[in-house]
């Protein structure tokens, strides 16, 4: 089933980007390829296969309950496009 | 029940656990710091930061889940709920999502009062995650920006959702007390509400008895932002309200409308309803590359079993059984922590009377500490010289108003019992030398021995009073049995 | 001889037997850079400064007799997606252009440590997404033997600065060849170790369970010197492996014996470049003359290998690049424009009547987001974030995202089948020498297939290696790559350096 132009709206927003209309036609059709050649994979019988998440897989990976100092408020904010010297400043969360 | 429905509530309740760091960075979880001064470049998911498992944190949540008797997971991972809100650096929480690291347990609730049965709430899951920042709003919503604190960010919490088996504020309330008391019982959490290491989401709907007796129920309603046991109870209780009056307005079933979600306003004592776009619950769990997975035996939870201790169910229990008190008393013991219960029992096995102990430790002991908003571990009497004073009180040496008097004086002096009495002026007055002192009052008082053969045994109380003018150390018990004996005589 | 004909094994020599000086061997490095960067441009930035006086404090500390570190004094190239206390890591990404990390990467700072003089960062696909280097938001890089062609990526401007002999080593990633490709297009020695080898704290991630830091070098012996000061178990990265790192300079001179060499069936099919199947073929003929054993082997998953990647790749992707939103560092949208356009958005759709339409407009938070995002990534890196998005969104999880584990475990198992029966596995890195800048822009997906030899060992975590192996007829290199089993760098190493001893593929240098 191709992809649709409102599909991949969607997932723009859910992705945090916006498309200009020229762009999203292009990735429309350019996700449509991809998504089309990755298919394949359903050919291949899964069913008793367990999935492989890390490419060495480990357990049991701990650190000890330590504090560790902090770091600089100034030099933490310092990246901050916005901020007040205390706090990062962003738009009002609430809604409009 | 005189409503003409049920009200069915499942609570989903957040914990922050009692680590000294945060759950991935090495950063205080300590509360109350200015604000953005407990991060680091991993807290704040600073580009190519990575994070490791707080050992604490998962014993401390593994903990939790065997006194809940959950099913502890052999092989538990790690998931990442992604969405972005400004208080999460990274655009997504470090949780568990389909292989959480327990699930199916219970607690066991029930109301000294009276008020409902005995009964199991079920626990779907307990999980482990991350908390996210704080977010600090202007009152003109929308006009000036929003201000982050990233303090809280990657502070370890524990998720602990029951099943949808309470059926009334109380009981909900009841889950809450029982729950925190468990948890601080473990030293889990401290389940502060003020300083959020406790949080409380409530899933709420009705079930309703139908014309032709088959049940309805309404649309489950999230309720969200209560900041206090009384605001869950009473949010609760307004939201049944309410679900009724919208199901007899427009007839919505469960199923017919999506989920939602409501605010409790404290201050105008109402739920409100909150927008809620629908793209955002979408939330693209998979597992974070980043952590391996945690597998734990059948023998470790032995081994947490075996450590956790006495639970406060079964402190109660034993409480009730050994010192003959009354589950209200047990109760009242219990929800005041180890250190007063410790306190309780050494008064009880030192005094001898674990009843009396029980009545001495809620109303003077418990009392004073509220007073001075002092802890039982501060507190100035020990149980051996309270013990002293309760068993004087027994015996007789002094009664009881007089015995809160002596406390008094021990309390503000450090003084034991005998020294307090003596410095008191009490002591015991010589049998005789009473039946003398009744004699003289009875003789006295002519009008009163008319009322007490009238049968006004309360007159007797008169007695009392002038006898206590005459000598404060006279046992008032004692006058008055000796002065009916007399006017009986008489 | 010229200082930039010496290795870093040889530089090291003369440094410590005291005919060369740190400051000598820095500065020729930096000549270089003057007279060649500007056509290849590998570089982003050109430490020349710090590099100096760097070289100084070691030249100095020599001299007095007190300790050095295993790489003083030598010049090492940084990608640019390691993290550097104070310093710009930008990714060649518009989102981090101006980011400064506020720590050490543990590669960075084990290379601190070492007393490596970190001469400057070199350009990369941004985020190291790409083959060609062609995806970086701040520069081109060209192919040293070739500046029309892409030195492959998304290590191109590392791949490029060794073979132009800019930098006698430098580090890269490799996440489904970003390393390996760009080695063997640049005619260079690169080399991915197995997943965990070393530290990714502070690797700015791409696909985090597939990245891994490693080498580039003139020669596997380089290369041994660079892996050995960069590797070991770090408690800051869960994913790390516990292991001690053996002493790789010191026995990469010990041929291997009874070695067994298998030949993949599924790499040597249709698509495969005629010039580069003869290089790879005479290659294994010199490995045969050593005394090796070849074996045919098959990957019966070969052909899903690149599908299973563009799942497992972007959805991994999507979620680690959540973070760029503006809200706590890099890039953000100017607010007033933003502002600007809202307030217009909305007067024109109540001026049109359709006022259900304005509660739907993105509120100033998301709109924030959805800018400053659009604005700081290139297309690339929105593609694969769009596609990781989808994958990973409800509906589609099982399909793709949870497919992909599974076969990924398959693409394992076929490994550790071959393994049985052969101690490396050797083959093209890629399938054709380096293409045309600007030839397969437009293309996604055959920029994709370019990994097509490359993406396994990252699927399976194990370790590999490209080394030259000769040329085309128009003078452009081709890579030979080894891949090992699990912690098997050790064997690699040898084996390229068994190669490297028998051939001088790895000593040319390109016109410029
Ligand atoms: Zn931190």
């Amino acid at each position: 089933m191709p992809l649709t132009r409102e599909q991949v709206e969607k997932v723009s927003l859910l992705a945090r980007l916006r498309l200009a209309p020229e762009e999203l036609a292009t990735m429309t059709a350019q996700l449509d390829a991809i998504v089309g050649y990755v298919e394949q994979l359903a050919e291949l019988d899964t069913t008793a296969v367990e999935p492989m998440a890390h490419a060495v897989e480990q357990t049991n990976v701990f650190r000890p309950d330590e504090v560790r100092a902090s770091f600089d408020r100034a030099e933490m904010l310092a990246g901050a496009p916005k901020a007040d010297g205390q706090f990062y400043l962003v738009p009002a969360v609430l809604g409009d | 029940m005189s409503e003409p429905y049920a009200i069915v509530i499942g609570l989903e309740v957040h914990v922050q656990l009692l680590t000294a760091s945060k759950l991935f960075c090495g950063c205080s979880t300590k509360f109350g710091a200015p604000p953005n001064t407990q991060t680091c470049p991993i807290c704040t998911g600073m580009p190519g930061t990575l994070p490791v498992m707080n050992r604490r944190a998962f014993e401390l949540a593994l903990q939790a889940a065997v006194a809940l008797d959950c099913q502890i997971a052999p092989f538990t991972k790690w998931d990442r709920k992604q969405y972005y809100y400004p208080d999460l650096p990274k655009g997504y929480q470090i949780s568990q999502y389909d292989l959480p690291f327990s699930h199916g347990g219970h607690l066991t609730i029930s109301d000294a009062k009276g008020r409902f049965e005995a009964k199991q709430v079920g626990i779907i899951r307990v999980h482990l995650e991350e908390d996210a920042g704080k977010s600090v709003h202007d009152e003109q919503a929308g006009e000036a920006d929003s201000r982050i604190d990233l303090n809280r960010a990657g502070t370890p919490l524990l998720e602990i959702v029951s099943q949808p088996d309470m059926r009334s504020p109380a009981e909900a309330k009841a889950y809450l007390d029982e729950l925190k008391l468990l948890l601080v019982y473990l030293g889990v959490s401290d389940c502060n509400m003020q300083e959020g290491s406790l949080r409380v989401d409530a899933n709420v709907n009705l079930h309703i008895a139908g014309a032709g007796g088959e049940k309805i129920a309404t649309p489950i309603v999230e309720v969200k932002n209560m900041n206090s046991f009384r605001a869950v109870e009473r949010a609760l209780a307004y939201e049944a309200d309410r679900q009724f009056e919208v199901w007899r307005e427009t007839g919505r079933k469960l199923g017919d409308v999506p989920k939602q979600t409501r605010g409790w306003d404290d201050a105008a004592d109402i739920t409100r309803g909150q927008r809620h776009k629908e793209e955002s619950s979408d939330y693209r769990y998979f597992p974070d590359p980043d952590l391996v997975p945690v597998t734990v035996s059948a023998k470790q939870v032995e081994e947490v079993r075996a450590a956790l201790g006495e639970l406060p169910a079964a402190l109660r229990r034993r409480l009730e059984t050994t010192y003959g008190i009354t589950p209200y008393d047990s109760d009242v013991l219990v929800n005041q922590g180890q250190e007063l219960v410790t306190y309780y029992v050494e008064l009880a096995e030192a005094s001898g009377d674990g009843k009396m102990a029980a009545n001495w430790v809620q109303q003077d002991v418990l009392r004073t500490l509220n007073e001075q908003g002092a802890s039982i571990g501060a507190f100035p009497i020990r149980p051996p010289q309270l013990a002293e004073l309760l068993q004087k009180v027994r015996a007789g040496e002094v009664d009881t108003t007089r015995g809160r008097e002596v406390f008094a004086a021990m309390l503000a002096s450090g003084r034991s019992a005998a020294e307090a009495m003596r410095a008191l002026g009490i002591e015991q007055v010589d049998e005789s030398q009473l039946v003398e002192l009744c004699r003289q009052l009875v003789a006295a008082n002519p009008k009163l021995v008319a009322d007490v053969k009238a049968g006004k045994l309360q007159a007797a109380g008169a007695f009392i009073g002038q006898a206590k003018k005459l000598n404060a150390n006279v046992n008032p018990n004692r006058v008055r049995e000796i002065c009916l004996e007399l006017i009986a005589k008489g | 001889m010229s200082v930039l004909e010496l290795s870093a094994r040889r530089l090291l020599d003369e440094m410590a037997a005291g005919r060369l000086t740190a400051v000598e061997v820095t500065q020729a490095y930096l000549d270089q850079i003057g007279r060649h960067d500007r056509d290849v441009g590998a570089f982003l930035r050109v430490d020349a400064e710090g590099a100096i006086a760097k070289a100084s404090d070691v030249d100095e500390r020599r001299r007095a007799g007190r300790p050095v570190g295993r790489l003083g004094g030598v010049p090492v190239a940084v990608k640019d997606i390691l993290a550097s206390r104070g310093e710009l890591v930008t990714c060649a990404s518009r989102t981090l252009e101006h980011f400064r990390a506020p720590y050490d990467a543990t590669v960075i700072a084990k290379l601190k440590a070492a007393d490596a003089v970190l001469i400057g960062r070199t350009n990369l696909d941004e985020f190291a997404m790409g083959g060609s280097t062609e995806n970086s938001a701040l520069q081109t890089t060209r192919n040293p033997w070739d500046l029309s062609r892409i030195p492959g990526g998304s290590s191109g401007g590392s791949a490029a600065a060794v073979a132009a002999r800019m930098a006698p080593l430098a580090i890269g990633t490799d996440t489904g060849g970003s390393i390996r490709e760009p080695a063997g297009l640049c005619g260079v020695t690169g080399m991915k170790p197995t997943y965990g080898v070393v530290s990714r704290f502070g690797l700015v991630a791409f696909a985090s369970s597939l990245d891994q830091v490693g080498p580039l070098a003139t020669s596997a012996e380089d290369a041994a010197l660079l892996l050995e000061a960069i590797a070991g178990h770090d408690r800051a990265d869960s994913t790390s492996v516990d292991a001690p790192v053996p002493p790789y300079s010191e026995w990469i001179g010990q041929p291997l014996e009874d070695l067994t060499l298998g030949l993949v069936r599924e790499h040597f099919g249709p698509g495969l470049d005629a010039e580069v199947e003869r290089a790879v073929r005479e290659a294994v003929r010199v490995y045969e003359s050593l005394g090796a054993k070849v074996k045919e082997v098959s990957l019966p998953h070969s052909k899903y290998c690149v599908a299973t990647y563009y799942i497992i790749a972007p959805c991994e992707a999507s979620s680690n690049l959540a973070r760029y939103d503006g809200a706590h560092y890099g890039h953000r949208t100017d607010e007033k424009a933003m502002l600007a356009e809202r307030d217009a958005e909305r007067r024109h759709l109540e001026s049109s009547g359709e006022t259900a339409a304005v509660d739907e407009l993105d509120t100033a938070l998301v709109r924030m987001y959805r800018r400053s995002r659009s604005e700081g990534f290139g297309a690339e890196v929105k593609r694969r974030i769009m596609l990781g998005t989808y994958a990973l969104s409800a509906g589609y999880y099982d399909a793709y995202y949870l497919k992909a584990l599974k076969v990924r475990r398959l693409i394992r198992r076929d490994f550790d089948k071959a393994f049985d029966d052969v101690d490396l596995i050797a083959g093209p890195t890629t399938a054709a020498p380096a293409f045309k800048i600007g030839e397969k822009v437009d293309d996604p997906l055959a920029m994709y297939l370019v990994d097509l030899y490359t993406v396994s060992a990252n699927l399976a975590g194990i370790g590999g290696i490209s080394i030259p192996c000769g040329f085309t007829a128009a003078g452009l290199p081709i890579g030979l790559q080894l891949q090992a089993p699990p912690l098997e760098e050790d064997r690699l190493l040898r084996a390229a350096h068994m190669f490297q001893q028998a051939t001088d593929w790895h000593t040319r240098r390109p016109p410029l």
